[in-house]
């Protein structure tokens, strides 16, 4: 390999990609846009669910539980004066997720010491929004049932009972449980994977489909100087929108990092790399870039995106689907970036994740390398 | 005019399907879709992994570990022995939360007196997190109520001796309800609305990639010199593509009901015709973007500039309700909204038009304009 010749290739290749000024525009503009999509619009934090109510009791009684759920932030009544069907109405059109019912003999059972009851209809179709509906509904009305004993309690002077045991719930990691300081950092493969493989891909395919790499072939040029110089300068295009990521998401959205920028750096570099070089293997079996297009959606942006971990967690995912995920690099990058910055952990915890980038990248540079030859020759 | 139509959409389909990886690219990715984001998207939190320190190691600690073990959701995958390893399981990812019993837990238990269970949950995964502590609450509670009620009676058997006590008190249960998808899973919500992640990408890249592709090799110049007008033009590139989208929805419906039992309660009638208006948009924006593209890389990375805000502002995954409100306004110029409504409404809610119609509308307005207005702008290209 002579360094020359490498050089010749990284800066045709860097010229193609500053002077193609749509692909760089896209290569930094939709990761911009994702960083800027799951920062600022995204969010499954769940808080506001719409909730209309039945009171078909109106006493005291009923107007205090109906106060718990206007105090929560996690409920938003926009309807006080709802009936059965208005409810029904209203959840079939997916305005309201929640309907509470108070029946009539509400506040009666509670003055005489019974154990009343609250309807609570739940729009199921969005499971993740009603089990947590559910969880702080419950809740509220635990905590209601509570002080209603409390207050029974003591008007007749009785010791109040106190629950057995207590429960503490601390988050770690990420206390305040917002949904941008874990895919933030997870978007990040995301990215990596999209400016790699898909670009690569496809400008690679592009020089096959327009006869360009045969032009480079009949040049002194030797396919190890070429794969080298073209990953290169498209190295240089991904670790830019690395940059961009940790500048927005840290300085613009506030995600903490907690673990060294050293393993990240390492890790995203390895990362990068192999994702590289699967993109420019993808080009060589592809040679067109509709096909090439299809195969790196499918390779790498799908398995980034889904079985990595970045929003849906592998360890609910059916057993064949988690081994699925192993062949890709995406989950352990994942893991690493979750762990580096939301755990603060360190190599000690992380290596193996490492170690299977660092092999996936040298499996992948070698067949890539070998995959280029017999074309060129 | 429908002959040269005619002549057009032979030669459209006769290329989709001379090209083994062009006809391999037209089902083979719908398929992989549906059963990759079938079995992977899912929000549900089905399997918690549960660590254990107890400090206690009492009769009524290991009865507080058995209702966890008693429900299906927890499983006992490490058992630590110091606060130091209860970390550790924590960090290292071997337990997703970690319940700490304290010393004096059955003692105190025994005598009445209030104790505190501390719960440490690996918040990093937000959502999973909050839903993990539902469940680990919702445990206690149970433990707490079967212990009260046992005092109550220990109680109820001292205090008879001097005649009856009152010991009622009152409370508040709730009774919960949940429609449309009583088990709450989440693969219901999500595999109606990968139907029109589908539609979508099938039907826009492929009328863009086909237009563009033309232009690239210059073949499209030899069609402009036949006399084809541009309007037979537009219809014969568009056409087959959006029949494509049809068989396609159809295929992959008729997947997600075999696979994954989504219950269908609506009209197919009326989702057959939603995914008409639907496919105006999308073959309308397909023509857009050929119009702005020379090259297919530009093509597919435009259309993927597209495709992405625009599903993602579907409220596929992320409810539109959370967004900011400038967002939200946003979606609503987003035709993929509309459709997505009205998929699950039909899917799971069995929704008719009286509550679809407004979609319905607005859907037909955005594909009418997105048409004819790219329409208009290819055929000035044209000229």
């Amino acid at each position: 390999m002579k360094f020359r010749r490498f050089y010749a290739i990284f800066r045709k290749e860097g010229m193609h990609i500053v002077r193609d000024w749509r692909s760089l525009g896209l290569a930094l503009a939709i990761p911009a846009m994702l960083l800027l999509l799951f920062g600022y619009a995204l969010t499954l934090d769940v808080d506001k669910i719409p909730t209309a109510v039945y009171d078909q009791d109106r006493t005291p009684q009923s107007r205090d539980l109906i106060a718990h759920f206007q105090g929560s932030r996690y409920f938003h009544i926009t309807d006080l004066n709802a009936t059965y069907s208005s409810i029904e109405k209203s959840i079939n059109k997916s305005n309201v997720i929640v309907g509470i019912v108070i029946p009539k003999d509400f506040g009666r059972t509670i003055l005489s010491s019974g154990a009343a009851q609250v309807q609570l209809i739940l729009d199921g179709a969005d499971s993740n929004t009603a089990s947590i509906a559910i969880g702080y509904a419950n809740a509220l009305v635990a905590t209601y049932s509570g002080e209603v004993r409390d207050r029974e309690l003591s008007r007749r002077g009785t010791p109040k009972v106190k629950l057995p045991v207590d429960v503490r719930v601390r988050m770690l990691y990420n206390p305040e449980l917002k949904s941008k300081n874990f895919i933030i950092p997870g978007l990040i493969s995301v990215i990596l994977m999209l400016v790699a493989a898909m670009l690569t891909s496809l400008t690679i395919a592009r020089e096959w489909e327009s006869g360009t790499m045969e032009q480079l072939l009949s040049t002194p040029v030797r396919p190890i100087e070429l794969l080298m110089g073209k990953l290169c300068a498209y190295f240089v295009l991904g670790m830019a929108d690395m940059v961009l990521a940790l500048v927005l998401g840290m300085g613009v959205f506030k995600v903490p990092l907690h673990g060294s920028t050293l393993l990240l750096g390492i890790s995203s570099m390895l990362y990068l790399f192999g994702a590289l070089c699967w993109g420019i293997l993808i080009s060589t079996i592809a040679r067109s870039q509709q096909v090439a297009f299809q195969i790196s959606l499918l390779t790498s942006f799908l398995p980034a995106f889904l079985l990595s971990g970045f929003i849906y967690s592998l360890d609910n995912m059916p057993w064949i689907i988690q081994q699925i995920s192993r062949i890709f690099p995406a989950r352990y990058f994942v893991a690493i970036l979750q762990g580096v910055f939301l755990k603060g952990i360190g190599f000690g915890l992380l290596w193996s994740n490492l170690l299977f980038l660092l092999i996936y990248a040298m499996v992948v540079f070698v067949i890539a390398n070998k995959k280029l030859r017999p074309k060129i020759a | 005019m429908w002959e040269r139509i005619y002549e057009i959409l032979k030669k459209e389909i006769r290329q989709a399907l001379r090209d083994p990886k062009l006809r391999a690219t037209m089902f083979f990715p719908p398929v992989m879709q549906i059963l990759v984001f079938g079995f992977a998207v899912s929000l549900d939190v089905n399997n918690v992994k549960l660590g254990w320190l107890d400090m206690d190691q009492t009769e009524q600690s290991r009865s507080l570990l058995h209702g966890f073990q008693g429900t299906s959701y927890f499983s006992l995958t490490g058992v630590a022995h110091s606060e130091k390893e209860a970390q550790a399981l924590l960090d290292n990812g071997t337990a997703d939360a970690v319940v700490r019993v304290p010393y004096n837990f059955g003692a105190d238990v025994s005598k009445m007196k209030q104790t505190e269970v501390q719960v440490l949950v690996d918040g990093s995964n937000s959502n999973t997190a909050s839903i993990v502590s539902n469940y680990i609450t919702s445990v206690i509670s149970g433990f707490n109520a079967k212990t009260l009620s046992s005092q109550r009676g220990a109680r109820l058997v001292a205090a008879s001796r001097n005649g009856p006590v009152l010991l009622a008190a009152p409370s508040v249960e709730a009774e919960t309800r949940v429609w449309f998808n009583p088990d709450l899973k989440s693969r219901n919500y999500f595999i109606p609305g990968i139907l029109v992640n589908i539609i979508m990408i099938v039907t826009l890249n492929l009328t863009a990639m086909s237009i563009v592709r033309e232009k690239e090799i210059g073949t499209m110049e030899q069609i402009m010199v036949t006399p084809i007008r541009p309007i037979e033009l537009m219809i014969g590139k568009t056409l087959p593509f959006a029949l494509i989208g049809f068989i396609d929805s159809v295929f992959v419906t008729v997947l997600a009901l075999l696979i994954f039992h989504v219950p269908f309660r609506g009209s197919a009638l009326l989702l057959i015709g939603a995914a008409a208006l639907f496919l105006l948009s999308m073959l309308g924006m397909g023509l857009f973007l050929s119009t702005i593209s020379h090259t297919q890389q530009q093509a597919s990375m435009t259309s993927f500039f597209f495709i992405q805000p625009a599903f993602m502002l579907s409220g596929f995954t992320f409810p539109i309700r959370n967004m900011p409100a400038p967002i939200q306004w946003l979606t609503y110029l987003n035709p993929l909204r509309y459709f997505m409504d009205i998929v699950r409404g039909v899917f799971l809610k069995g929704a008719g038009i009286d509550a679809l119609w407004s979609q319905m509308l607005l859907l037909g307005i955005f594909g009418v304009a997105i048409l004819v207005s790219s329409a208009l702008r290819f055929h000035k290209r044209l000229d």
